[in-house]
């Protein structure tokens, strides 16, 4: 299974060069322009000479037969916006969203699971009730103004995290004590990109969950004596899962891309805000490393979860 | 007019006596942290001009400015303007050293020149009549010139001008994606360490900065911040020290103005002056190449209103393009199109357009949304509807001026430090270049115009570019090929507990912050 998946990568891969290598051209402006532009203004000698010294000025084709001899001995090129070889840049910045989209994803996931059974469990009472609306509220809220609230309770007024970034700049550390840096910076920006995660699988594990317990199979392990707990996990959870996995397997995707507002607020130096960067200034080669980078990401994890998905249920790898 | 400045004693002396002499001596240490919204393509000036703000800090030119653009020594320790302005004469700082270690000779400055006068954008132009730049011995330069230009000088600081070491260049070499363009080895108070792109920059101090006393803080940190309310929350808690050209929004100025560790300094920027927030009509445009129209739009704009409501009063009203910072320049009539919402509507009536007329306002950036929802509202009085249409920069340039097509261009125009470099370029014909950000967009062309462009700028006479260049800010108001709005107001924000980071017209941005030091 893992070697099909593997195999329709390629295909899909080359598939998001061209589309991405011709949508992107189709932009106003180019690189030159969003540089002479920040510049606030160029001669036209200069312009000339950076479009000839960029390849800018080769014709479309040309210009796409050289990016992807390039990608094949995995040379993504060289980036006007950030003066260095694109792989570099990009290989900067992917941990940390890698990092970043993890710990929320794991968060969303732990949280918003037991929120979910607890809600299942004592639906229609108060505490179902009580969680619904946090959970209501967390689905609505969007995760800038989270982000926002977050910093100005927890760093600006509680001062138990930093205002922002990955780690404290230039204090050299080593060891647990960088490990632990790292960690504090990572608890504000993770939760708050988790949040709206969080409230989805909630929702999703309390519906799949009510819909478990009144099946056939779980009456009769009731009738049979078995601990509701017991009942609870291994038979109700367990089955209520698929279709939450299923679906935290498409957001995976959406966290990576989506994690471009929570870097902005906390001033995480990931790959949501290189993108938006690398838009602005028209820097294409960075975009497509971007996506051919992401989409690699993403399918992995997909073949991750579809595995697991078929560890859950035995049904689905036949 | 000869002159001749004295190094040591003499030319040091103003600059350093704005700081308390105690503080020189106590030495300092310490880290500072400064804070940026955006992070520059590359970190060194040479030939890139979208990235001045951090390349003083590692790589020095030759001279550097008093707050009134008087020249003082840097790199270079005396030099001499031929009366005639066609022979500028260097002797070069003795001693001084790259960050690497190699010593800094004329041949750096030579090469740095030349090279910036084929590749440098604007000093392609501003060097365009230099013929010969010489090194007769390893500390003097001489530059010989077919013309004058009497802002020469004024272009030889440290961002305009960077002296990059010759000897990391090689002969093929090229300048615009060389190494040193994102790890600068310079002459600068401070060597470069580290860009971890995304989050922060790194330098440090140079141990072997030529002037012994300086630099007097071991680390100058940058952090990129893009959220502006996490900009002012920074500030607040005292996690950055420093940002220069209100790095805030300015509806937060004031509760930081209020907090008693945070100064706002709006001195140091005199050598590159607030930019011009100004509307621009396309000429080519059948109903705006009607001066009428033109005229209707100039009466129906507040600009007093537009400073107090968009910019909280933060901003100085100029019917210029030439800023009231250029004080000499700066022609401080006046629009002879005074607010008259029935004169707008008279003319636009007389023009043929007797209910009203419907225009795009093409802009960018959301400060720029904000002036745009002013004019709208402003303009609709006079029967003027406006579209606002927002994009992004590359998308705005293509269309401005590579297509050409749109009605009004919100801009924001940096003046720089002539009128000449900064201004000029608006209004002189020979400017509009198809696909040039920033050229004369407006396709306004008028022969009175460029002559007295062309005039002012050869002329060594002061007196004669000062009124050359009134006339041409009367001739443009009556004109109207643009709307010269308000220049917002740029401070530098500081944390009480540094100082010295605005000693001179360049100040923090474009200036090294060689005398940035920690309060004791």
């Amino acid at each position: 299974m893992i070697r099909r998946a593997a195999l329709h990568a390629i295909p899909t891969m080359v598939g998001v060069v061209i589309v991405s290598f011709l949508m992107l051209h189709l932009m106003p402006g180019d690189a030159v322009d969003a540089l002479a532009g920040i510049s606030g203004g160029a001669s036209a000698e200069t312009v000339a000479a950076m479009r000839s010294a960029y390849g800018l000025d080769d014709p479309l084709g040309v210009q796409l037969a050289r990016y992807a001899a390039g990608v094949f001995t995995l040379d993504f090129g060289h980036s006007i916006s950030y003066g260095a070889p694109v792989f570099d840049v990009i290989v900067d910045r992917l941990p940390a969203t890698l990092l970043l989209a993890a710990t929320a994803f794991t968060i969303a996931l732990v949280i918003g699971v037991a929120a979910g059974w607890a809600m299942a469990v004592f639906a229609d009472r108060w505490q179902d009730r009580t969680l619904s609306a946090g959970v209501l509220f967390l689905y609505s809220a969007p995760s800038f103004w989270v982000g926002l609230m977050a910093i100005v309770v927890f760093s600006a007024k509680l001062n138990l995290f930093p205002l922002g970034g990955a780690e404290t700049i230039g204090a050299d550390l080593t060891g647990w004590a960088l490990v632990a840096d790292r960690l504090h910076h990572l608890i504000l920006p993770a939760s708050a990109l988790a949040a709206f995660f969080v409230a989805i699988y909630a929702r999703l594990t309390r519906a799949a969950m009510l819909e478990v317990l009144h099946q056939d199979f779980i009456r009769t392990a009731r009738a049979k004596g078995l601990h509701p707990l017991r009942l609870q996990f291994r038979h109700g959870l367990r089955n209520a899962l698929i279709p939450v996995v299923t679906m935290a397997g498409l957001h995976f995707g959406n966290l990576v891309g989506g994690a471009v507002v929570v870097e902005t607020v906390f001033n995480w130096p990931g790959l949501g805000r290189l993108t938006m960067g690398a838009l602005a200034s028209r820097d294409i080669s960075v975009l497509l490393g971007i996506l051919l980078m992401t989409s690699v990401v993403v399918i992995a994890a997909n073949i991750l979860i579809d595995w697991l998905v078929a560890r859950l249920d035995p049904r689905v790898s036949a | 007019m000869k002159r001749r400045d004295l190094l040591a004693g003499l030319a040091g002396l103003p600059l350093t006596a704005l700081l308390p002499r105690i503080a020189l001596a106590a030495g300092g240490g310490g880290t500072v942290t400064a804070v940026a919204a955006t992070e520059t393509p590359v970190l060194l000036a040479f030939v890139n001009t979208s990235s001045t703000i951090w390349s003083a800090k590692t790589t020095e030119g030759l001279l550097e400015f008093d707050h009134d653009l008087t020249p003082r020594p840097l790199l270079a320790a005396e030099w001499d303007v031929a009366e005639d302005g066609l022979t500028y004469t260097f002797r070069l700082r003795q001693g001084v050293k790259w960050h690497d270690g190699n010593d800094f000779t004329a041949d750096d400055v030579t090469f740095s020149l030349e090279t910036m006068k084929r590749l440098h954008p604007r000093n392609r132009s501003t060097f365009a009549h230099i013929t010969a730049f010489e090194a007769p011995d390893p500390h003097t330069v001489i530059l010989r010139l077919e013309k004058p230009t009497p802002f020469l000088l004024t272009a030889l600081s440290s961002g305009e001008s960077p002296i990059v070491p010759k000897h990391l260049y090689a002969e093929d070499a090229d300048p615009l994606t060389h190494p040193n363009n994102t790890a600068p080895i310079g002459t600068g108070p401070y060597v470069f360490k580290e860009w971890v792109r995304g989050s922060h920059l790194i330098f440090d101090r140079n141990p072997n900065y030529w002037d012994a006393d300086l630099p007097r803080v071991d680390r100058l940190v940058v952090r990129f911040i893009t959220d502006a309310a996490a900009r002012t929350i920074a500030f607040e808690t005292g996690d950055v020290d420093i940002g220069v050209r209100t790095p805030v929004p300015f509806r937060d100025l004031e509760g930081l103005e209020d907090l008693e560790h945070i100064v706002l300094e709006p001195q140091g920027y005199t050598y590159s002056p607030p930019n011009i927030t100004i509307v621009e009509a396309n000429l080519r445009d059948p109903i705006l190449s009607d001066l009428r129209v033109r005229q209707a739009i100039a009466h129906s704009i507040d600009r007093e209103a537009l400073a107090k409501i968009v910019f909280y009063g933060r901003a100085t009203p100029s019917a210029s393009a030439v800023v009231p910072y250029h004080k000499d320049f700066h022609l401080a009539d006046p629009s002879p199109y005074a607010l008259d919402l029935g004169a707008a509507k008279a003319l636009l009536a007389e023009a043929g357009h007797p209910d009203g007329v419907t225009l795009t306002l093409d802009y960018t950036s959301e400060d720029q949304r904000l002036v745009g929802e002013f004019l709208r509202a402003s303009l609709s009085r006079a029967g003027i509807a406006l579209e606002l249409r927002g994009q992004d920069m590359g998308t705005l340039i293509a269309r401005i001026y590579g297509d050409q097509a749109y009605q009004l261009h919100l801009a924001s125009i940096s003046n720089l430090f002539d009128p000449q470099v900064g201004v000029q370029r608006l209004y002189w014909s020979k400017n509009i270049i198809k696909g040039v950000a920033f050229s004369n967009g407006t396709g306004y062309q008028n022969p009175e115009v460029d002559a007295l462009l062309e005039a002012a700028a050869t002329s060594t006479d002061r007196a004669a570019r000062i009124e050359a260049w009134h006339e041409v800010q009367r001739i443009v108001a009556r004109d109207v090929p643009n709307f010269p709005l308000v220049a917002p107001t740029w401070l530098t924000i500081a944390n009480t507990r540094i100082e010295g980071h605005t000693s001179g017209a360049e100040g923090a941005y474009d200036g090294s912050l060689r005398r940035l030091a920690v309060r004791a």
